[in-house]
């Protein structure tokens, strides 16, 4: 058996889930001071898109940016000479962009769920808004924000459509664990293929249990 | 430099434009008005939350701070503000303990021994390590409190402190809050819809109504002579009628259908007059000012029969706990001083 799509997707969706976690709790935060509701409303569906959109269509969107003659792309090229488009960094930014929208629409339903008092609470007492921001916004938030992190983990791990449309299906630099299960099923090894689904099974179970128990515990500790 | 805070703000609200200025030189100030009058955003724009469309904030300890001066285009963020705000719900941090919570204001390298005093001073030794939802209501406003104090305000703002709790506590814990105001070398203002809390609080009286001052001045003065109809709704006046003026010293009710002589001359602007419930006394039928109590019910409450004159009028009278037989006198009367005149 390769094990390189087992290596490919574990680094795909650490890198992802990093960058994720982090733009999405900035985005979230950054949309619930907005005040303008018209504002708020275009943004939100904006960030919300790629989760109602195929995946191929997000995927095409990507191209567009980051293929080799798309604004990103390009300016990649000519000036770090480095191609995005079917690189590894590819499966990255189609993960990203894949499970941007659970992470955000998580943290911001648990930003929104925590008492606005308590924040202005913080302001009255001195604390900084940076304080603020992690110790009782994020603090408060964070069971909701950890559930928000494992689906996005989750969903990075699984992606499938965008990836094959930016990065492609490349033996041992973009196939990841999805796309080596079709591959093998495409080529008729539906051992291998049963090996990787077990291994996806696996490891996207672990991943809830861990952030699940945590985010029980926590909230266990306030109460 | 004389001890002030000055406030003079208006801003624009959905229901009603706020409008409010006052200037407090000592102790405690009540704000009192029905729920949804612009009480709350007042003390939301001393503090900085809310930010007022123009107008001063103003204190002056032993130096002027301005808050707030839409002029000079001045407007401090609340944590430069130095001000301790109680809000309602008393908005402890839920992810930190008591202790935590206590020293949530202070800064990085801050002195144990302030927030050691402050659980010393407001008894909460034993509870430092538990978390907001393991205490009792009065607890947590002592938790309140205590991370206020440790800050250090100039100015103190509570938010309706006492809503939220069942009478009992409600009774304690106002008594714990007139000691800490008496020990509080700063400004304080409470705002409230209990008119017994003001009463009791402030010296100096605010009442708002949709954002306006409807009446501003010495808490007792304003319960004895609350001159508008709504002061005196306010300051807990049950019967209140708009009259008609027979002569200078006579109106006729036209709610209770009876005509009263009052003790001052009246005015033409006067539309209305206020009698409390616990202004009547028995009488003889030829006396002034008698009104007959035929048909009319009563309610026994632990400490006062209230009674309910079939003209609509209500007469509250004391009694003794283990007292439960009243006979209602045929004739009741109302000292002419105490009809209060009203305007709308």
């Amino acid at each position: 058996m390769d094990w390189s799509p087992i290596i490919i997707s574990m680094k795909t969706a650490s890198v992802s889930i990093l960058i994720t976690f982090f733009l999405g709790l900035i985005v979230a935060w950054g949309i619930i001071k907005i005040k303008s509701d018209t504002t708020k409303i275009v943004l939100d569906g904006i960030f919300t898109l790629p989760i109602v959109l195929p995946p191929t269509v997000v995927g095409f969107f990507l191209l567009y940016i980051f293929g080799v003659r798309g604004p990103i792309g390009k300016f990649f090229i000519d000036f770090f000479t480095v191609k995005i488009a079917f690189s590894w960094s590819a499966t990255v930014i189609a993960a990203v962009v894949m499970s941007f929208p659970l992470m955000y629409r998580s943290a911001r339903g648990a930003f929104e769920q925590v008492d606005s008092n308590l924040l202005d609470a913080g302001r009255t007492l001195g604390m900084s808004e940076w304080k603020i921001f992690w110790k009782v916004l994020f603090a408060n938030a964070l069971p909701g924000i950890i559930s928000g992190g494992i689906l996005a983990y989750a969903r990075g791990l699984g992606e499938f459509g965008a990836t094959a449309m930016i990065a492609g299906n490349i033996a041992g630099q973009t196939r990841t664990l999805p796309m080596a299960v079709y591959s093998e099923v495409a080529a008729g090894n539906m051992g291998d293929a049963f090996n990787y689904v077990i291994f996806i099974v696996i490891i996207s179970f672990i991943a809830i249990f861990i952030m699940d128990f945590v985010s029980i515990r926590k909230e266990k500790q306030w109460k | 430099m004389e001890k002030m805070l000055e406030v003079n703000i208006q801003k624009k609200l959905k229901e009603f434009d706020l409008n409010v200025d006052f200037e407090l030189k000592k102790g405690c100030l009540g704000i009192l008005g029905p729920s949804g009058c612009g009480k709350s955003m007042t003390l939301k724009s001393i503090a900085g939350i809310e930010n007022p469309d123009n107008g001063v904030v103003n204190l002056i300890t032993d130096k002027e701070n301005i808050y707030f001066d839409s002029d000079k285009k001045i407007n401090l963020k609340p944590q430069k503000r130095n001000v301790g705000y109680l809000f309602q719900n008393y908005a402890l941090f839920p992810n930190m303990t008591v202790e935590e919570n206590v020293a949530s204001g202070l800064s990085k390298n801050y002195d144990e021994k302030i927030v050691s005093e402050m659980i010393k001073r407001f008894r909460l030794e034993g509870l430092e390590k538990r978390y907001p939802r393991q205490l009792s209501g009065g607890q947590q406003q002592r938790v309140a409190l205590a991370r206020i104090l440790a800050y250090g305000p100039d100015v103190l703002l509570l938010d309706e402190p006492f809503s939220a709790m069942d009478t009992f506590l409600k009774e304690q814990l106002r008594l714990e809050l007139v000691n800490l105001l008496k020990d509080f070398d700063g400004f304080s203002i409470l705002v409230t819809h209990d008119r017994d809390e003001v009463f009791q609080f402030c010296d100096e009286l605010l009442i708002l109504d949709k954002g306006k001052i409807i009446a501003k001045g010495n808490t007792h003065e304003i319960f004895e002579n609350p001159k508008k109809v709504q002061v005196a709704r306010l300051t807990g006046c049950k019967n209140i009628s708009k009259i008609e003026i027979i002569d200078e010293n006579h109106v006729k009710s036209l709610d209770w259908g009876i005509t009263l002589k009052v003790s001052e001359k009246i005015s033409q602007n006067i539309t209305h007059i206020g009698i409390r419930a616990h202004n009547f006394s028995p009488a003889k039928k030829e006396e002034i000012n008698v009104i007959d109590t035929e048909n009319s019910t009563k309610f026994e409450k632990p400490f006062e029969w209230e009674v309910t004159l079939t003209n609509g009028l209500w007469w509250k009278c004391d009694k003794q706990i283990h007292e439960h037989e009243f006979v209602i006198p045929k004739y009741l009367k109302i000292d002419p001083k105490d009809i209060i005149l009203l305007e709308e």
